[in-house]
């Protein structure tokens, strides 16, 4: 990288430095990786007791449901890792001398450091509900859930799914491609209301039906029951009613997984406090990804951010704090994505599930009910504020650019064919998606597509 | 609906085992007057008394009959070669024609009735199979199960489908006598379309189109809702039964060379065999016809095609290896090797095959313009070890047969010279790429398991990059499964193939490029 400037006392940066990454997720491993480019006489090491080598955490539904298996999930290759000097420790850290700068291992023998990063990622939330602890009863967010969950539906004749979010309808879409069953307990009026619209809730909803999956809207986890050898019975609802199951998935959020720093002189919250470049209270210690609660959330951001992407930023960024100069965690435009089943979303920048004035709102829904689009803009200025897309694939770049330079929602729409990433042959909606729009505010948006040279001259470059 | 489904696998289970028990099916016995139908009337006055302990003999196998003809049809040709009278040898093998003529009993006597109980019911029981699937689900990818199948995940019966197969090619290439009772069911059909009796490849022909033809509706199921799946798949299949099976036959029928317009050289490695020459030579204005087309299609349709849409206009939309592969092969299309090893043998192993294929042309070419004097035998000594090693062991053998084991694209990968062609096109000249969707990438991994060419998508998926190589397809699955719609297949400016964007888009407080 060309810019060298020195990094002060923001770290030791002493030649040789022995950095300790606990946590080999996205956060972790992204940070290891772009340390290694820019520093190359560090010795590197990552600690994880979950796998021996880094995977990805958001595939563990397709190893349970067949798709891949979990040498299909590890990003790279297993030589990667020493070819790079990315040293690997497989081993959970039992405890954290801060004043020593040393780490204490299940079983081998202790480290030390120069730096530590933690990246220690989440951990299932459990809400005191009786019965959570029985047999069968689980959330997923780890290589060893996935296990046990292969373990507890063996023979499970019906689930039952507490969660209208993320990771509470990949359970229920992985107990299903199993056959198994499923009912989904949401507590929301429509599934995930809580952050999609009403239209766009709605639309996911019909579509968990759709896949046979038993929906139950309004309705809440009262208690778990027990079948009198420790394993689950049956979960009863706030509503008295009784479900019998033989599996329990809690899914209704994760926190940040910081049970190993409670009471230890690093400072906590919901996760641990960390500055705009991801420094600890503690020097030389720094912290990254889904454990991490900034003191000072950027704009339009909340203090916790459990996303995959984030957790790359906060490595990328980082790795460039320590071995170069500290810049402030500045992220863009918000930009996420999910697949519902077999209904894909991305959003971009800022779409609530609800809004006020001056933000209006556009939406334009598919007859084939499965598709949609939103868009939300500023009703004076007509600065587009975000979008949600369902069904459909519109390019990130593009609406990076647009909502960094605070384009509006007519250029942006008369750009749709610009910014629309589905594959070749498929219908295209933005005609309809316009006309909907021109017959609501009385506009006459056409679509633009950026000419470009085509014909038998252009293969020499004219 | 599932008690139809298992119906229709157990009907073509049945048609299939009934298929297998013909082999073993019937006697053999060669009579003077068959003999004499399938050799030339000089050589059937020199065979008739070297055959004749043979002739009027009733044999219980194929196997049997075949391995006493050869024995006295080849102690004659030892016999002359040992007294160096070489203008007496016969060099043609006859021994497929005469055990297929030789053959007697319940197949040579029910060949339209066998047709219907073996091929077209086994077509029928895999349809009734196939049409019903996923008719309860709504569209979507269907990959669930998929690594728990023994089949398609190189359980038991994926080992023992693998070992059949291979079986059933070296057969085909190396013992077809052994398989006359197969050949003599589909000569009905090769009757009625061109005229005559069906040799191996007529059988192979026919199985090959409608395994194409089967599986590609499994495709139109799996695929139900994927445009680009659909349409792709709809091609393959209207270039195998039209251009592959339907018009060469058409041909013969009309006493012209059987040719596979949509077939190019170095795939069509005889192409400039003098024969395959000698024969459009000889054939008026469509032989000529055909010599002008397949230059054309090498020297312009393969740059200006590639440059335009990449490789995948021909591999995944025409080719009839690559229709095999995209359609009977797709249920095993993850097993392929995406590590970097495989890469480098990969790429060491297709341009060896290509250098081979044009080498053996050029010498091919020169020793024609020649005479025959320069190279004499030797080039004829290249052809047959061309022929052996590359297009029977390798494209056949090891490209189909190992479906079940190594991949579906073995073969495209790692031997076709025509692949390497394209690919080296592809990956400098061409407006073709997959684009990558920012930072929208998970590194799930499922573009990488599902990519048939063993490509690691993934690797380039996750840090922002488009994929740019030689050796894909283009058969757009990667972009089907991504969970994230990470990937799109583009013909886009040439400019903006290869560029240095950040890794992740959306972080503002370093700019990363990859």
């Amino acid at each position: 990288m060309r810019e060298a400037k020195p990094i002060g006392d923001f770290c030791i940066n002493s030649c040789g430095r022995r950095i300790v990454i606990i946590g080999n997720g996205i956060a972790g491993v992204t940070c290891a990786r772009h340390l290694r480019k820019r520093d190359s006489a560090a010795h590197i090491t990552i600690i994880s007791g979950e796998t021996e080598h880094f995977f990805s955490r958001t595939a563990l539904m397709y190893i349970y449901m067949g798709h891949m298996k979990y040498a299909h999930t590890k990003p790279y290759e297993d030589k990667f890792w020493g070819k790079n000097r990315l040293n690997l420790v497989y081993d959970w850290v039992t405890h954290i001398d801060f004043e020593q700068k040393q780490l204490q291992l299940q079983q081998q023998e202790p480290i030390g450091y120069d730096v530590l990063i933690l990246a220690l990622g989440s951990t299932s939330n459990k809400f005191g509900w009786p019965g959570q602890e029985l047999k069968g009863v689980q959330g997923l967010y780890s290589y060893q859930d996935l296990e046990s969950m292969e373990t507890n539906t063996q023979s499970c004749q019906r689930a039952v799914v507490v969660g209208g979010g993320l990771i509470g309808i990949e359970m229920a879409e992985m107990l299903r491609s199993r056959k198994i069953p499923v009912t989904l307990l949401v507590r929301e009026q429509e599934f995930w209301n809580n952050v999609l619209p009403q239209e766009e809730a709605k639309l996911v909803s019909r579509h968990i039906r759709e896949h046979h999956i038993n929906l139950r809207l309004g309705a809440e986890l009262d208690k778990i029951l027990d079948d009198g050898t420790g394993k689950v019975k049956a979960v009863v609802t706030k509503d008295g009613e009784e479900i019998p199951c033989q599996f329990v998935g809690l899914a209704v959020g994760v926190s940040p997984n910081i049970d190993l720093l409670r009471n230890t002189a690093l400072e906590v919250n919901k996760g641990i406090l960390v500055d705009e470049h991801f420094a600890t209270n503690i020097p030389d210690v720094f912290a990254i990804g889904d454990c991490v609660e900034y003191r000072t959330p950027p704009p339009q951001r909340r203090p916790v951010e459990q996303v995959w992407y984030t957790g790359r930023m906060h490595g990328e960024t980082l790795a460039h704090n320590l071995a170069h100069q500290p810049v402030p965690y500045k992220p863009g435009p918000w930009f996420n994505s999910a697949k519902f089943l077999d209904i894909e979303y991305q959003t971009y920048g800022q779409v609530p599930s609800t809004w006020e004035k001056p933000t209006a709102s556009f939406y334009w829904e598919h007859p084939d009910g499965r598709t949609c689009f939103r868009a939300l803009f500023d009703e004076e200025k007509r600065t587009l504020l975000g979008v949600n897309a369902f069904g459909m694939r519109l390019r990130h770049e593009y609406f990076d650019e647009v909502l960094r330079k605070g384009a509006t929602v007519e250029q942006v729409l008369e750009q749709l064919p610009t910014a629309n990433f589905d594959p070749e042959f498929y219908d295209k909606h933005y005609p309809s998606i316009l006309q909907a729009f021109n017959q609501h505010f009385g506009t006459s948006l056409q679509p633009r597509k950026k000419k470009e040279k085509k014909g038998i001259l252009s293969i020499f470059g004219l | 609906m599932k008690t139809l489904q298992k119906f229709g696998f157990g009907i073509f289970l049945t048609a299939l085992l009934l298929f297998n028990l013909l082999l073993f099916i019937g006697d053999f016995r060669l009579t003077e007057q068959k003999l004499q139908q399938v050799t030339s009337l000089e050589n059937y006055e020199i065979l008739r008394p070297e055959l004749a302990p043979i002739l009027g003999k009733t044999y219980n196998t194929s196997f049997a009959f075949s391995q006493d003809f050869r024995k006295y049809f080849g102690a004659y040709n030892t016999r002359q070669q040992e007294n160096e009278q070489w203008d007496r040898v016969i060099w043609d093998d006859y021994t497929f024609a005469a055990t297929k003529a030789a053959s007697v009993g319940f197949v040579a006597n029910n060949k339209l009735l066998l047709l219907l109980l073996t091929i077209a019911l086994g077509t029928a029981g895999a349809l009734l199979n196939i049409l019903p699937k996923y008719s309860d689900e709504p569209a979507g990818i269907k990959h669930n199960g998929v690594m728990f199948s023994s089949n398609k995940s190189r359980g038991f019966i994926g080992i023992i489908l693998g070992a059949y197969l291979i079986g059933i090619y070296v057969l085909l290439y190396w013992f077809p006598e052994l398989i006359v009772n197969w050949t003599l069911l589909v000569d009905p059909l090769s009757q009625l379309l061109s005229g005559g009796p069906a040799s191996q490849w007529f059988l192979y022909g026919t199985i090959y189109t409608l395994a194409i033809l089967v599986m590609g509706v499994r495709m139109f199921r799996k695929y139900r809702g994927n445009k680009y799946q659909t349409l792709r798949t709809s091609s393959v299949m209207f270039f195998q039964l039209s251009f592959a099976f339907l018009i060469p036959e058409i041909l013969v029928l009309l006493n012209k060379p059987w040719h596979d317009f949509k077939n190019i050289w170095p795939l069509d490695y005889t192409f400039f065999f003098d024969y395959r020459v000698e024969g459009f030579l000889n054939s008026g204005s469509i032989g000529m016809l055909m010599f002008v087309w397949g230059i054309l299609l090498i020297i312009l349709g393969v740059p200006l095609m590639t440059y335009f849409y990449g490789k995948r206009w021909y591999c995944s939309w025409v080719c009839g290896c690559g229709g095999l592969a995209e359609t009977a092969g797709d249920p095993y299309r993850h097993l392929s090797d995406k590590s970097l090893s495989a890469w480098q043998v990969e790429r060491w192993m297709v341009h060896g095959v290509l250098v081979f294929a044009v080498v053996m042309t050029l010498l091919t070419i020169v020793n024609y313009f020649s005479g025959f004097e320069l190279l004499g035998q030797w080039t004829n000594t290249l052809h047959e070890w061309y022929g052996f090693l590359i297009g029977a062991a390798f494209a056949g053998v090891v490209g189909v047969g190992f479906y079940p084991l190594m991949g579906n694209r073995v073969w495209c990968r790692f031997g076709c010279p025509l692949a390497a062609y394209l690919g080296i096109v592809q990956r400098f000249k061409s407006r073709f790429r997959i684009t990558t969707n920012g930072g929208q990438c998970i590194s799930c991994g499922n573009c990488s398991t599902y990519c048939e060419m063993g490509i690691d998508v993934r690797w380039y998926a996750q840090r922002g990059q488009n994929i740019v190589r030689a050796s894909c397809v283009g058969c757009g699955v990667c972009a089907s499964v991504c969970p994230r719609g990470v990937l799109k297949l583009e013909n886009g400016l040439e400019q903006q193939r290869i560029v240095d964007i950040p890794i992740l888009t959306g972080n503002e407080s370093v700019k990363v490029l990859s």
